[in-house]
Parts: C-alpha cells; structure tokens; sequence
C-alpha cells in the first residue's frame, strides 16, 4: 500500500486538525477535519503526486473518507 | 443536473446515455474533419440511425420511440457537447419531423410516411429561404403547381442545409400561383422525385458540416405530399417555437463542452499549487454562472412550450406573450453561447487558442457565432419589437 505517500500528501494539503501522522488506515479523514472545500486540494495534490486524473465518478465522499479508500480507488486507476 | 420530470419520457436517461457513447466513440473523433472538410457527418448519422433516432419523434403507433419535444431538446444538447455541426443536422431533421408529426398525421399519405420514415430512417432536410426575398421564412416567391393528382414546384434555393444528403426535403411555398407571398404551403418532396442544381458551395466559418449548399429544386409529385395545413399554422406553431428551442440546445452543449475544457484547464494549473485557488478558478466560476442562466432560459422556455403541445385545444401559441418568449430564448442563447465560448478561451489561454491542443476552443468559437445569424437577430428583435408595443 501507498499509504504513507498518501500521509505525506494528506498533512501537507488536507488542513486536518490532527497530526496526520497519527492517522490510522482507517481513520475517518472527514471526522478529523476534512470538508468538502478541502477535499478539493487534496484531490488535486493527489493527482500531482501520483500523476493520475480522478474520473467524476471517484469525485465523491467515499473516495476521500480514508487513507485506505483512496489508496484503492489510486491502485484501482494505475491498474487501469 | 440531470433532473427529469413528467415531460420526459421513461426511456431518456437510457437514451441519453447511449448518445453520450455515441458522442464519445463516433461523433467527436470525427469532428475535426467534419470541420475542416466541411463535409455530412456520415459516421454520426449512421450510429443515429442505428438507434433509429432520426424517428425518436415519431409516435408509437407509427413506430417511433414517442419522445417529446423536451427529449428531443436534450438529446440535441448531448450531441452539441460533441460536435455542433452534428447536433445542428440532428436538430434540423428533428423540426422537420415535427412539422409532420404535429400537423400532417390526420392524412392517409403522412400516416404511411411516418412508418416509411421509422423503417427507413429518412433524414429530412428544408427549403425555407428564396432568392429574391432573404431570410423571410413567412414569404414565398415560389408556388406549387397542382394539376389533377399531381404537384410541380421549383424554387430557387440559396441554403438547404444537408439537402445533397436528405432522403426528403420540405419545402415552403405559395400554395397556388394566384396566391399572396404568405399564404404558403409546405410540401414534401422525395428525393426520388427531385433535381437539385448547385447554386452555391457552403465554405463558412461555422457549422461547416452542416453542408448548406444553394440549389435550384425541381419537383414533382403526388398532390397528397402537400401538408394539409396553411403553413402559417406550421410556422407559429411547430417551425418557428420548435426550431429556436432544439437551437438553443444544441448551443448550450457546445457552451456546456467549453466550459468543460476550461474547467480542464483549470484543473491542471491547480494541480501545480493545491494549497491555492488559482484565479483562473475565478473565472470558472463565473464563465459557468453565465451557463446557469443560459440553460435555466432554456429549460422554463421548453417546458413552456410543452406545455402549449401537452393541450392541442390552447391557443397559447398564437399569442405574442409566446412569440416573445421563443424570440427572447432565441436571441439570449445565440448572445451568450458567443459569450461564455469568449470567457472559455480566456481561462484556456494559448491552448484554448492553438487549432492543435487538446483543449482547442476555435471551432466552437466559429461556430457559436453561427447562432445569432441563423434567422438573423435583428430581424427577430425587429418583429419582438412591434409586438412589445401592445403586449401586455
């Protein structure tokens, strides 16, 4: 799993109220601070990071909810 | 965005759907030739077929899909997403149909005709203007020549539209040599039956594909082929209103498909600086504020004239309250499709600029200027205008 290239990009774009250090897999980014207005940076500094174009389809909640949800959807489009 | 309601038929997401693939697949890899060439949008037309949309007006019982003038609107919106020249072709067979559909199904020949269409997926094409008069569709120099069962017309022609190409064209006409320049009729003319002369080529900046050659049409035909109502009915009621709504359509998709490119555009650049809106985000949000006032015209103005179709009995459309609102839908969406395709290429910059990029916006430039001339502006504004003076 990518998820600590997903960490790294989540704690410096995201403007999470946590230490994004401390983020399990599976904790909910939403809970921890996440909005709709800055799921938008870090899609974009996503799709810089790992050179990928989320399709509209991927541009919803679920997508964003947690590192590992997003590390699916981005093995999902690279195997793509 | 993608709301329907009881003007949509069952069937239209699915068909919306498929002409999204269509559009994808067939229509827009093949755009850029159908510009440069100015050539039929074969490929397109033959997928449309395939479907059997070019009858998607037709009623059931006929054997059409039984879509509504709203349908039909979205569909010719799908298709300008994709390219406009296609969608204008689509849109102006669509008129034509409803012209027979609307007004000429109470006659034994145009029951036939309707099946003939769905079983052969006829595409119809129209000879409205003249030499001699211009772009005064409610007057004809012309007249048809009945004799016995049998008709004779000819006319001097200087656009049809994809007429090198229809199975069947439509044409206006006085409906007697006796009669005055309005009193017209509308006859259908087969293909079979038609000689049409070449008097001038269609080298435009836009809608290239529409091929809308000048000809000399000479005609023959059964008496039967003659529309069995003054076309001043036909006008007011289905040409005139039908013809502006699936336009304006066809408009927005090609203003919905610029404003996607600049949304492109954007996208990458804040791909480059995620902690910052850039200012071309700005822009897009503005650019696509416009967009919500074209297509929130376009849909209150179709949903009116829907339901004026919805009830035969009213006499909603020959009032000026609803010649008004066709005109104000006309002359709003020919003015910002220019507008928003203006505000597109400044958020798109050189690559909107540049014939080569991905993200290209000067066919749709070209084409968007097409609108306001099509049935000129001023000559739309010039008859709002008296009849502002006594609306009320």
């Amino acid at each position: 799993m990518n998820s600590d290239k997903i960490r790294a990009v989540i704690a410096k774009h995201a403007r999470l109220s946590i230490d994004a250090q401390t983020l399990a897999d599976d904790s909910d980014l939403y809970e921890a601070g996440l909005t709709s207005l800055t799921t938008v940076n870090l899609m974009l500094a996503l799709e810089d990071a790992f050179d990928i174009e989320f399709p509209d389809n991927k541009l919803g909640r679920k997508t964003f909810e947690s590192i590992r949800s997003i590390s699916e959807v981005l093995n999902e489009l690279a195997g793509a | 965005m993608s709301t329907f309601t009881s003007d949509h038929h069952a069937d239209l997401p699915a068909v919306l759907e498929t002409l999204h693939a269509i559009g994808r697949d067939i229509v827009a890899p093949n755009a850029e030739s159908v510009d440069r060439e100015a050539r039929f949008p074969t490929e397109a037309f033959d997928a449309l077929k395939a479907q059997k949309y070019l009858s998607c007006y037709v009623p059931v019982e006929y054997g059409g899909m039984g879509l509504s003038l709203t349908d039909v609107t979205r569909m010719c919106e799908v298709l300008g997403q994709y390219c406009a020249s296609t969608a204008m072709v689509f849109a102006m067979h669509q008129i034509q149909v409803a012209c027979i559909v609307d007004h000429a199904l109470g006659a034994p020949f145009f029951q036939g005709y309707a099946r003939e269409m769905v079983q052969h997926q006829y595409l119809i094409a129209s000879a409205t203007t003249e030499l001699g008069i211009g772009g005064d569709v409610r007057s004809s120099i012309c007249a048809v020549q009945v004799d016995g069962d049998r008709f004779t017309l000819e006319k001097q022609a200087p656009v049809i539209s994809y007429g090198a190409m229809a199975d069947a064209i439509l044409v206006t006409c006085r409906k007697s040599a006796d009669a005055s320049p309005s009193d017209q009729a509308q006859v259908l003319v087969r293909k079979s039956d038609v000689t049409l002369t070449r008097l001038a080529p269609w080298d435009a900046l836009g809608f290239r594909g529409t091929c809308s050659e000048g000809f000399t049409l000479k005609s023959q035909g059964a008496a039967e082929q003659i529309l069995p109502v003054p076309y001043a009915d036909i006008h007011r009621r289905t040409m005139h209103p039908f013809a502006h709504c699936v336009w304006s359509s066809l408009w927005l998709g090609l203003a919905t498909d610029a404003v996607q490119r600049a949304r492109t555009a954007v996208r990458a650049e804040a791909r480059k600086n995620p902690s910052v809106t850039p200012i071309s985000a700005t822009r897009l949000a503005e650019v696509d504020n416009v967009l919500f006032s074209m297509r929130g015209g376009i849909r209150q103005t179709v949903a009116e004239y829907q339901r004026v179709l919805n009830d035969p009995s009213s006499e909603a459309a020959s009032g000026f309250a609803f010649a008004i609102a066709i005109n104000s839908l006309k002359l709003t969406s020919s003015q910002l499709v220019v507008d928003i395709v203006g505000k597109a290429m400044l958020i798109c910059g050189i690559a909107g600029y540049r014939n080569d990029s991905k993200l290209t916006l000067g066919r749709h430039l070209r084409d968007a200027y097409g609108a306001a001339l099509m049935v000129n502006n001023d000559r739309i504004l010039g008859q709002s205008a008296t009849m502002q003076i006594v609306q009320r």
